[in-house]
């Protein structure tokens, strides 16, 4: 088991602080959860907690970023989603501004709290922004890569981080050009992953080996832009594609990926994993994931009934 | 216009006109923005009249810039958080010589940038886009932490009407600003009391407004200026300037719609397009007071 996404963007964040002194931190009253306050606390002059005020703290960031900055705000997802949406759209992606947003306890990950604190939107809403970069990275490392990714570009950048430890992914240089990341090669079906569940991708291959079934597992960090080719090369040669994500499938990694396939001009049989269009409730995160069949034995399921 | 107000509108060097100057300077603009504003059938009359002896003052008299380097980085920063009112901002950017007078025209129209609200990417001398409300004070806070993180002297000012200080984001960043107190940031208050569907009063009472800045730890100059009497409005710059504890705001006495007498004060002049009629007699009066501050210069 690998450290929290948002322990290892904590650390990173103090590490670039370091030689990057136009990086600058915000938080909205969660720094202790999201772990900005790791950053807050080696340059308290470049950390503002803005309290509890999502919409103010993407503006404030705006204005920093103008005067040459390079913000990252912190929160929970779904209130960077929801509760900043006209300060994301009309402020930092209409002037194109250097910001990453960084949204803490994404998709079911703050199981706890309940269907008002699980983004299970966010993905949706971001990648509708023009100008907007979207990433859900797959683990620790990911989260790291994401944010030098993010630090290095000009514009907005999405980055959406999961709460809990989870599994590390083989390492792979792809992640760092935005591309599919192919985690294991296949013949007879694409399993295209979104974020924490190319964990599950890599179990279900294992399991679908067992009967025989030959399984593609693709990591697909990058929602936004998206890697057309990458993900029509694997597509183009099982036909078939299951796309798994920890969010609804209305709008989100399933939609990103069915544009490019039509992009593409590349038809197949098609099956998303993902929250089907509901909301969700309290309990313990594996379980919750389970029960909304984000799960290697529901991908196994799903590419079983659309073999036979 | 006269030689001398042509002049003072065509240098392009720093300025610090007097109150009699700008309040020429002011009228002329008044009747430039009325004459786009009803050419194009569409804009908001109201709110970019009852602020533009506010703007003249502060970019022919007050604030740090290089119209021909808009994004120096040490300039003076203004946002219009009422974004609504860009014909006024347009029109103080283009006799300040950040574009051609000539652009004015283009107003709302396609291919122009003269957008319907301010853009920061088209129009040279626009600080930050607004238009969609509320956002302006949170972006002067992060450009004035900017400047107190980067050791820099630029003041940052920012203006809001009545509209602004509706959303709940304003207060937001109210509420931050008095946490951090950063130096040389200034809310300005375009207080017209009246707004889309009527009078502050029917829409939405802000009043005691300083009272209230000042629970969210503002320093609230205790007049409240004529924002249409320059001296006014120079005396209030001299209280910017006073020491005392940041960050600053000044609440101006405005009307709606000024200079056009059947206009002002009347809700139903925030954003409807200028009939022919009503243009041509106001036209008259605003040509007449042009008149009158031009032969007292």
């Amino acid at each position: 088991m690998s450290i929290a996404m948002r322990e290892s963007f904590g650390k990173k964040l103090v590490e670039l602080g370091k030689t990057n002194p136009k990086l600058v931190v915000l938080d909205a009253d969660v720094s202790s959860s999201t772990k900005s306050i790791l950053f807050g606390k080696a340059y308290p002059e470049r950390f503002f907690n803005c309290g509890v005020a999502e919409a103010n703290m993407v503006d404030v960031a705006a204005g920093l970023a103008t005067c040459g900055y390079h913000p990252v705000v912190n929160a929970f997802a779904i209130f960077i989603a929801l509760k900043t949406g006209d300060q994301v759209r009309n402020v930092l992606c209409y002037n194109n501004l250097n910001v990453v947003l960084a949204g803490a306890y994404a998709g079911l990950s703050d199981s706890f709290d309940g269907a008002r604190h699980q983004s299970i939107t966010d993905v949706a809403i971001m990648r509708a922004l023009p100008n907007m970069q979207v990433i859900v990275p797959g683990d620790a490392r990911q989260a790291e890569q994401a944010l030098e990714y993010a630090l290095s570009q000009n514009g907005p950048v999405y980055i959406r981080l999961n709460r809990n430890p989870m599994p590390d992914l083989p390492e792979n240089p792809d992640f760092g050009n935005g591309k599919v990341v192919v985690l294991e090669k296949g013949t007879d079906v694409t399993i295209a992953a979104n974020g924490i569940t190319a964990t599950m991708a890599l179990e279900a291959r294992k399991l679908l080996a067992e009967r025989g079934i030959d399984a593609e597992i693709l990591s697909v960090p990058f929602v936004k832009p998206f890697d057309d080719d990458g993900l029509a090369a694997s597509v183009a040669k099982t036909g078939k594609l299951v796309t798994v994500e920890e969010h609804n499938i209305v709008g989100g990694f399933a939609s990103a990926c069915l544009e490019a396939l039509a992009r593409k001009r590349l038809s197949c049989t098609f099956e998303p994993i993902g929250i089907r269009d509901r909301f969700t409730e309290t309990g313990p995160y594996d379980s919750l994931l389970e029960t909304y069949g984000i799960s290697a034995k529901n991908i196994v399921d799903t590419v079983l009934a659309m073999i036979r | 216009m006269n030689e001398r107000l042509t002049n003072l509108l065509n240098n392009r060097r720093d300025q610090r006109c007097g109150a009699k100057e700008l309040a020429a300077i002011a009228a002329a603009l008044r009747l430039q923005v009325f004459d786009v504003i009803h050419a194009r059938q569409t804009g908001h009359w109201g709110g970019a009249s009852s602020a533009l002896e506010l703007t003249s003052a502060l970019y022919f008299n007050r604030m740090r810039i290089n119209a021909e380097n808009p994004q120096w980085e040490d300039r003076d920063r203004f946002i219009l958080s009422k974004g609504h009112a860009s014909m006024n901002i347009y029109t103080v950017l283009a006799n300040r010589g950040f574009f051609p007078i000539e652009d004015l025209q283009g107003f709302r129209t396609l291919g122009s940038h003269l957008q319907g609200h301010p853009a920061m990417h088209k129009t040279p001398g626009i600080d930050m886009s607004t238009g969609a409300l509320g956002h302006g004070v949170s972006v002067a806070l992060g450009m004035a932490l900017a400047a107190k993180i980067s050791q820099k002297d630029y003041w940052t000012y920012v203006m809001t009407g009545e509209g602004c200080l509706n959303e709940g984001q304003t207060w937001e960043a109210l509420m931050m600003a008095g946490k951090y107190k950063p130096e040389r940031l200034v809310l300005m208050v375009d207080y017209n009391r009246v707004q889309l569907d009527g009078t502050a009063a029917e829409i939405m009472p802000l009043d005691p407004l300083a009272d209230k800045l000042k629970a969210f730890g503002w320093n609230v100059a205790d007049t409240v200026y004529n924002g249409h009497d320059t001296n006014d409005i120079l005396a209030s710059f001299a209280w910017m300037d006073q020491s005392g504890p940041w960050p600053k705001a000044v609440v101006y006495s405005t009307v709606k719609g000024k200079g056009v007498s059947f206009m002002e004060g009347k809700s139903a002049w925030h954003g409807a397009p200028i009939d022919e009629k009503s243009y041509q007699e106001g036209r008259v009066q605003l040509e007449a007071d042009l008149e009158h501050k031009e032969a007292s210069l």
